[in-house]
């Protein structure tokens, strides 16, 4: 499993490699590589990204669940902590480069706009999981920790209406975003469901 | 004779003297070429502006960033997208209804519509609603001089503009996922209209305006948050009654009909208080305050005396 979480990790990181490099050129000869508003960009990549790597951390338990093969879920893990690093630099980026740190800005954000009130909503459930994410809370906590983790279901239903609520129009990508959500949703309560029945039965 | 000539008017008239004096005289006409697409006199390039007396906050935003980077969700919703697929439509011939209230109803070529009207230089500010702004050097002239050509009825109190509806060669038109009905529609009051500021534009940077900027021809209101500003426009109604606007149907509670821009009425998803003058920077973004009206309060703020501009946004 190590080559699995080492490929795994350099696959995830690629995304930020393209970003980094982007800002690179971006600073070295503005307006070339991320457009004429380029902190907007950065955001909304990240952002995306985020939201991609919350669905696939998802998606991971499915795939183990649906392939017979448990021991996939190993690899859940650093997928999950990439989609929580990813959304610290989208909310890093959001305050600075949008917000341009302003606190005034950020409080008015953060009590006035319900689309960023979801969105850091979904931030600190995240939060709590990357925190417990090791070996070690996972025994202290016991059975406690799997129903903490399942704050991963409104965290990336929160992710999805966080963006469906920035939308002025054209609503392709929500609809999409929202369509895998609803098929993972619907994978577990099947998966729910077979279970139960033998011991109901 | 349906065709007087305008009275010119003053740059004087149109724009803050601290704008009109850095851009002098370089205004020129635009002449329409032989196969009715618009083509420029000699010497059209744009006089220097490097000596500009422009103060900082109008500093004309690069042609390149103007024209690749806006939004027309008749091509789609991606900023990139009306320059990735403009091109698709086609703006020769251009065909112009203009119907309602109004002395000379009929179906128009846009050339007869142009005819001897004289074309110049306006540098405006355009604030987009989602908070981002530009300096745009557009060519264009007072809707005014449009409108007293087409002589609207007394009864008339709104003028209306229509975008052209093609689905064949607007695939945003096309989308499945937009809750746009078109065609776009906006319009105005009829005394904002005949407001010298209110600007029908036909190009940009001296040039003819490129497809994704709204070609061949488009409403330009500067006090207003953009999206007033329709482009492509195929249809011009005199109402008497308030035309119903595309984004003000689409969202009411986001997308007034006035849409003036002001700093302390805020979209209920975002603040308007600053906007991104674009192009900006990652770490130093060039963010400034945003002004009533866009910075034109001193012009336009009478058309709205007595309103209160919190119910009206």
């Amino acid at each position: 499993m190590n080559i699995a979480k080492v490929s795994l990790f350099v696959l995830l990181s690629l995304p930020l490699a393209r970003l980094g490099q982007q800002i690179a050129v971006e600073l070295h000869t503005p307006g070339t590589a991320l457009g004429a508003d380029p902190g907007e960009a950065v955001v909304r990549f990240l952002g995306e990204w985020t939201l991609i790597l919350l669905l696939a951390t998802l998606c991971v338990s499915s795939i183990a669940r649906l392939s017979a093969r448990p021991r996939l879920v190993v690899l859940r893990r650093t997928v999950g902590l990439f989609a929580f690093a990813y959304s610290c630099l989208h909310l890093l980026a959001y305050a600075g480069f949008l917000a341009g740190f302003s606190w005034s800005e950020l409080v008015g954000d953060l009590t006035l706009r319900p689309y960023i009130m979801v969105g850091m909503a979904a931030f600190a459930m995240l939060l709590p999981l990357a925190v417990t994410s090791t070996r070690n809370w996972q025994l202290r906590l016991g059975g406690n920790w799997r129903r903490l983790h399942r704050l991963i279901y409104p965290a990336a239903l929160f992710g999805v209406v966080h963006l469906a609520w920035l939308t002025k129009d054209g609503y392709g990508e929500v609809a999409a975003y929202g369509a895998v959500l609803a098929l993972l949703f619907a994978e577990r309560a099947y998966s729910w469901r077979t279970r139960q029945a033998p011991v109901g039965a | 004779m349906l065709i007087r000539k305008p009275d010119s008017i003053a740059s004087s008239e149109i724009t803050p003297e601290r704008v009109y004096v850095s851009r002098r005289h370089f205004a020129r006409s635009l002449a329409l070429g032989a196969g009715g697409a618009l083509a420029l006199s000699s010497g059209m390039s744009r006089a220097s502006l490097t000596d500009r007396e422009l103060d900082n906050s109008l500093e004309l935003t690069p042609e390149g960033i103007i024209t690749s980077y806006n939004n027309f969700y008749e091509f789609g919703t991606g900023k990139d997208d009306p320059k990735k697929y403009a091109h698709e439509m086609t703006i020769d011939p251009w065909q112009v209804k203009v119907t309602g209230a109004v002395a000379k109803p009929g179906t128009y070529d846009i050339e007869e519509l142009l005819d001897g009207i004289a074309v110049e230089e306006r540098i405006y500010r355009l604030r987009c609603v989602e908070a981002w702004s530009m300096v745009v050097p557009w060519m264009g002239f007072s809707l005014k001089a449009l409108l007293d050509r087409l002589q609207p009825l007394g009864k008339a109190k709104y003028v209306e503009f229509h975008t052209l509806h093609r689905p064949s060669e607007m695939r945003g038109q096309r989308s499945f996922f937009s809750g746009i009905d078109w065609p776009y529609v906006e319009g105005l009051r009829l005394d904002e209209a005949y407001h010298p500021l209110a600007t029908m534009a036909v190009g940009l940077y001296g040039k003819p305006l490129p497809n994704q900027n709204g070609a061949p021809w488009r409403l330009v209101v500067p006090w207003k948050y953009g999206f007033k500003s329709v482009k492509s426009i195929v249809e011009i109604r005199l109402t008497e009654r308030q035309p119903k606007t595309t984004w003000n149907l689409l969202q009411p509670s986001e997308y007034g009909f006035y849409a003036n821009v002001n700093p302390a009425v805020d979209h209920p998803r975002w603040s308007q208080a600053m906007e991104r003058r674009l192009p900006s920077t990652l770490f130093s973004p060039n963010r400034v305050p945003t002004l009533p009206f866009n910075g034109y309060a001193e012009e336009v703020a009478g058309l709205y005396a007595g309103m209160d501009l919190r119910r009206h946004y």
